[in-house]
């Protein structure tokens, strides 16, 4: 076989299912000096969302007495305020003809898919990355005892009244606890390597920080036991100082 | 309307039972009618401390059941005229206290009673968590050592957030500690703990220090609750309690070892 044969098997297109999103305007009425006014409003509100945007008119509404559309002025109507039409659905006998005689496409009546859009009015001023939210800290005022625990999600844990042993404090943010601390807490349970431990009176049974932990078997050596401390990550040691 | 005192632990043996004797007795002593209720379900001790024993018919499980009515149950004391015990049942097991079974007995007292004190089985389990769930002011009883209070620590966690007061968003149950079985010689020696440490680490209101005295068994032998030993010195303790438990201002006392007297290193102390 030739080679100018074997280019002749291959194909030259492929057919493709699609759904696309189309915009319809159904027309209520024949009047084409209104619909210029009130088109020139919409476009005003959403300028982005009329430029070049594929369309099918829905002529399947209008009224029967309303008389004889002027298609093509309507279509170029249409182009002045951005909108392409790409067919149109017709009902009425003169319609169909005048979009057959311009080679337009014509798709049968409303099969009532549709719903109302508004498009959505442009932002007014370029968009801005949207700021990190601020979540309140999670306040606890009475005292957490053994077999409680409190988690702060999102944001730092803070503790006005003693906690117990057996007790644990978990926050993805910090922890303060302004009473003594007896219990375990937990800092950066997510993963976050910045958060940070003050105790008023540490005396914890478990310290960490984004899983980097020291027991009280440890934490009671060291000489700021039963004191006020800050306690924070530094590479992958916690490093416990006095406040 | 009646008070609902709960007396619980966590820990078994702490002094309970001994407890909500003496201050069921006390407040019927200074006049308020007085209900002790045994929440200890199928272990039965609150009669026989209070000495009504014998006089048992029917029990707090056979009124939930609509087998008595509350006043068929009810066991009128023998001494004092505003005093009652609701016993608990010997033969049935935990499970037979359901928490509508209690709240319709408890709504019954309280129309009826000044005070209902609670005696609370041990554990934090279902029978504990009845019997303090409808209460209004706790005693937290505990021993002066780490585990009792480790325990009481937890007791005092489930009251503040599993309690119907808690459960409803109402004012929280008002809490006392009553430090048992204090024994100031051991503590001395440290073998236990000290009142201030054990306050320290609860961080509640302390109602009072009962020492380990010898007249408890003697009155729970005799069926007297200790209060009403007025010579012992636990039962000048409960009574201080009761006084303080009412709002009075009494000063705490058998808080240090005793000097002892000639007298008493002869003969030894009562
Ligand atoms: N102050 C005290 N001094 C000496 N012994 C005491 C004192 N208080 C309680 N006891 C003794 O301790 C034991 C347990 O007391 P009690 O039954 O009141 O405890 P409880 O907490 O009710 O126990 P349970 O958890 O089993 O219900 C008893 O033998 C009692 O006599
Ligand atoms: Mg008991």
């Amino acid at each position: 076989m030739s080679q100018a044969d074997l280019l002749d098997q291959d194909p030259v297109f492929q057919l493709k299912g699609s759904m696309l999103a189309i915009t319809v305007m159904e027309l209520a009425h024949n009047d084409l000096a209104r619909l210029d006014q009130q088109l020139g409003e919409k476009v005003a509100q959403a300028p982005a969302f009329f430029s070049n945007t594929p369309l099918v008119l829905a002529l399947d509404k209008l009224p029967e007495g309303e008389g004889t559309l002027d298609l093509d002025a309507l279509m170029s109507l249409c182009r002045q305020h951005g909108l392409r039409t790409l067919a149109v659905r017709a009902s009425r006998e003169d319609d169909i003809k005048a979009a057959e005689a311009l080679d337009l496409p014509v798709l049968p009546p409303s099969g009532a898919r549709e719903r109302p859009i508004d498009p959505a009015p442009a932002p007014v001023a370029p968009s801005k990355p949207a700021e990190p939210e601020l979540r309140p800290s999670k306040i606890i005022s009475s005292p957490v005892r053994g077999g409680q625990q409190v988690y702060a999600q999102g944001a730092d844990l803070i503790v006005l009244a003693p906690v117990s042993a057996g007790a644990e404090l978990l926050a993805d943010g910090n922890i303060h606890v302004y009473a003594p601390m007896r219990g375990r807490a937990l800092a950066g349970v997510k993963g976050n390597t910045g958060a940070r431990i003050f105790c008023q009176q540490m005396g914890a049974e478990l310290l960490s920080i984004a899983g980097h932990y020291k027991v009280a078997e440890d934490l009671r050596r060291d000489p700021l036991w039963g004191e006020a401390v800050h306690v924070s990550l530094s590479g992958d040691v916690l490093n416990i100082k006095r406040l | 309307m009646a008070k609902i005192l709960v007396v619980t632990s966590g820990k078994g043996g702490v002094g309970k039972t001994t407890t909500s004797a003496a201050i069921g007795t006390g407040l019927a002593l200074r006049g308020h009618k007085t209900v002790i209720v045994d929440f200890d379900v199928g272990l039965r001790n609150l009669d026989l401390i209070m000495g009504c024993e014998r006089r048992v018919v029917y029990d707090f499980v056979n009124v939930v059941n609509g087998e008595a009515t509350l006043s068929q149950a009810l066991i009128k004391d023998k001494r004092l005229e505003n005093l009652y015990v609701l016993a608990a049942s010997q033969t049935r097991d935990k499970d037979a206290l359901t928490q509508e079974g209690v709240e319709k007995i408890i709504n019954e007292l309280r129309e009826n009673f000044e005070y209902v004190v609670c005696d609370s089985p041990a554990g934090i389990e279902k029978g504990a968590h009845l019997a303090m769930y409808f209460a209004d002011e706790a005693i937290v009883v505990t021993n002066p050592e780490v585990s009792s209070v480790r325990d009481s620590d937890r007791m005092l966690g489930l009251l503040a957030s599993k309690s119907r007061r808690a459960e409803k968003g109402e004012e929280p149950i008002k809490e006392h500690l009553l430090l048992t079985r204090y024994n100031p010689e051991r503590v001395t020696k440290g073998e236990m703990l000290g009142v201030e440490d054990v306050e320290e680490i609860l961080a509640i209101r302390l109602l009072g220090v009962i020492p380990e005295s010898q007249a408890v068994l003697k009155a729970s032998n005799q069926g007297v609750p200790v209060i009403l030993d007025d010579q012992s010195d636990a039962g000048q303790a409960y009574s201080d309690a009761v006084d303080r438990l009412l709002g009075k201002e009494v000063p705490h006392r058998f808080l240090d070892v005793q000097k002892k007297g000639l007298m008493h290193r002869l003969f030894g102390a009562r």
